[in-house]
This record gives structure tokens, sequence and C-alpha cells, in this order.
């Protein structure tokens, strides 16, 4: 499915992918997270792929053993494992507010992959059901 | 996402109900923001809270700093998946929960 990636299309992404989740009978273990995660990276591209211009989406969204979750766009080149992780053992006062959302994906989901394939950016993460 | 405030002289207990994403956070700074003018003690009800994001974790550590300067502030009744976030990103050694 093809989104506008803004933030006013978040509640139909979750929406749309909680419905998928819940007709395959995940685990709400297994939800909370994948939507969590889903939320973390449709906002990365919302907020930045586009440098504030238009831009949409695309979501491949695939359940069978796992739920394999892809998105693609046509925004400037970001790979988003490549950001160091945040130092989650920092006290509020050191806190750094950056990274912690993709940080959340890696540590949530049992595989995260990225590649740039010509002007596109495709990120994919799975969890075993 | 419903945000049920109730104050008692310096004390505010914040009950904050659905969920707190990228779209709902900012309601919830905005509200905290009035508390620090008055609050001393914060004290955050999750018993209601069905998941939070990131955005949501901003609104809670922006919450913490100032009420560290300010007072106190305390979590209370958060369910599994959303102490799972607080673990998995290090929250829960930043927050008081109780």
């Amino acid at each position: 499915m093809i989104f506008q990636a803004i933030d006013s299309e978040l509640d139909n992404v979750l929406a749309w992918v909680e419905k998928t989740l819940e007709e395959a009978m995940a685990s709400p273990k297994v939800v909370m997270p994948f939507l969590v995660a889903v939320e973390e990276i449709f906002v990365n591209v919302a907020h930045y792929a586009y440098r504030g211009k238009e831009g949409s989406v695309e979501i491949e969204f695939l359940v069978d053993d796992k739920a394999k979750i892809t998105f693609i766009d046509e925004g400037i080149p970001f790979d988003p494992l490549a950001k160091p992780d945040p130092d989650v053992t920092a006290s509020a006062d050191e806190r750094q507010i950056g990274g912690l959302g993709i940080y959340m994906v890696k540590k949530s989901m049992d595989g995260v992959e990225y590649h740039r394939v010509g002007d596109k950016n495709i990120f994919s993460f799975w969890k075993n059901l | 996402m419903t945000i049920n405030v109730a104050t008692e002289g310096e004390k505010s207990c914040v009950g904050v109900v659905g969920r707190l994403d990228t779209v709902t956070a900012p309601e919830l700074e905005g509200k905290l923001k009035e508390l620090f003018e008055t609050a001393k003690e914060l004290e955050l009800d999750f018993s209601e809270l069905e998941y939070i994001s990131s955005a949501g974790l901003r609104v809670l550590l922006g919450a913490q700093k100032a009420m560290n300067k300010i007072g106190t502030m305390t979590v209370k009744n958060v369910n599994d998946a959303v102490m799972e976030v607080f673990e998995i990103t290090g929250f829960k050694d930043i927050l008081n929960i109780v």
C-alpha cells in the first residue's frame, strides 16, 4: 500500500498493520512492539526523507510464519542502521533524544535490513510469530 | 488519547488513557508544561496507557528533567508492554516507576 509520508497518515498505517496482525492471530506480545516499530520507521520517513517536501512511502506487509514489513521511499539516501546507538545507561540530564526510535526497532524485532537500490531506500524488519 | 488531571495543592495526578504516539504526544507535553508551573509532585498514572513510542518517551524525558529541578515525578501502574519499552530504552532507570 502507498501512503503519503506525513504524520496524519500514521493512524491509518497503524490501523492497517494492526488489523492484519490480528487476522493472523498474532499474540499481543508481538503486536505492540511491532506497531511501535512501524511508527518509528514511518515517522522517520515522514520527517526526514523528503526534506520537508511531499513524498510517499510504499509499505509491503507480509504475514506468514513471521510478520515482515518493508518501507520503500524515494527520499534522500538514509541508512537507519548506520546511526550509533544512544547511551541507554545515561542519566536523565545526560540522555540524548536522537536515535531512540531505530534503537527500539533493532532491539525488539527479530531482524532488520536496509538496502539502497537506485533512488530508493528499502528498509525491512520482521518479527517471528 | 485522553488526559485526566486531578490536583490537590502542589500534587497533580495525571492519568493518560490510550496511546502516547507521534500524534498524541504533543498534547500531553502541553498539559505537563502547564503543570510544571504549579505542581511540586507529579504522578503519572499509566493504568490505561496501552502504547508508547519514542515520541512519548521524549515527552517523559522532558518532564522528568523539568520535575527533577522542581520536585518529584513518579510513574505508576505500568503494564507489561510499556514496561518492556522502558527496559529496552533504559527509561526504567531514568523514570521513578512505582
